[in-house]
């Protein structure tokens, strides 16, 4: 526990936008996916952090990171299940590729 | 002053996850991409640990790198060829990309580290009893989230029979 806050933030700022970086540029659906992953992960880290040093002594961080997980669980499965589905259509997951509906 | 072994733990943790995170959305490998993500996922559980929330680190173990991961790679199995390359990002928004996270970071970063938030005495709440968090969870009063509790079931239930109704063959 003697790291100072600030470490910590910094880590979960570089994983942050490492996934930021990753929703712009990447291209296939699921990279996207994992993506968005990081950057709900690098929240999930931040709650806590808040959490444990500022108000130690309540647990609303923890428990906002415990519904956190559930609900980008429940997202990642339904992402999921319609990008199996979109691949099963179209046989493609590349974003940039996907414009059947645009026409 | 004196190195502890908390901070050699922070050191490894924070150097897994900075590099595995930037390696995840680099890479070109979807596959590669998956297990960078795990080694993320995986040392996040290790900062939990190392601020005492054990609970918090089994939840984020089997959720995460126990349930999501094993969907990840099964739909990276079901979608592409084993040995894939993806294509190469184009230029363009590789550089929109950097220079959204570049500027974002170096803004976030700045806040941080100029405002201090005066915190770096180490504060020790220990960890939190496992009764605790069951009375947390399943009360009605203050500081008890029964209500949000009852609707993530709802929502994972919800979710259950979207994924079904979505995934399945006609």
């Amino acid at each position: 526990m003697d790291v100072p806050m600030e470490l910590y933030l910094v880590v979960s700022t570089v994983m942050f936008f490492a996934g930021v970086y990753g929703f712009i540029a990447r291209k296939n659906m699921l990279t996207i996916l994992i993506s968005l992953e990081l950057v709900l992960n690098a929240v999930d880290i931040n709650f806590v952090i808040f959490n444990r040093f500022l108000y130690p002594q309540q647990m609303e961080g923890m428990i906002f990171t415990l519904f956190a997980i559930a609900v980008s669980a429940a997202e990642t499965a339904i992402a999921i299940a319609i990008i199996i589905n979109i691949y099963r259509n179209l046989q493609n997951i590349d974003v940039k590729k996907l414009s059947e509906l645009k026409n | 002053m004196e190195i502890t072994v908390s901070q050699v733990i922070f050191g490894i943790l924070a150097v897994i996850i900075v590099a595995f995170s930037i390696l995840t959305v680099t890479t070109r490998r979807i596959l590669r991409s998956a297990t960078f993500l795990l080694f993320v996922l995986l040392a996040t559980a290790g900062v939990y640990f190392l601020l005492d929330y054990h609970f918090l680190a089994a939840v984020q173990i089997t959720v995460y790198a126990g349930g999501i991961l094993v969907l990840f790679v099964f739909s990276i199995f079901l979608t592409s060829h084993a040995g894939d390359k993806l294509p190469k990002a184009s230029l363009k928004k590789m550089i929109a990309g950097l220079m959204a996270a570049i500027t974002g970071g170096a803004v976030c970063l700045f806040v941080i580290l100029k405002n201090g938030l005066r915190v770096t005495e180490a504060v020790t709440g220990g960890e939190i009893d496992m009764k605790q968090i069951g009375y947390a969870l399943m009360g009605t009063g203050k500081y008890q989230y029964l209500l949000p509790f009852e609707a993530v079931s709802i929502l994972l239930l919800a979710c259950i029979i979207g994924g079904i109704l979505i995934a399945r063959k006609r």
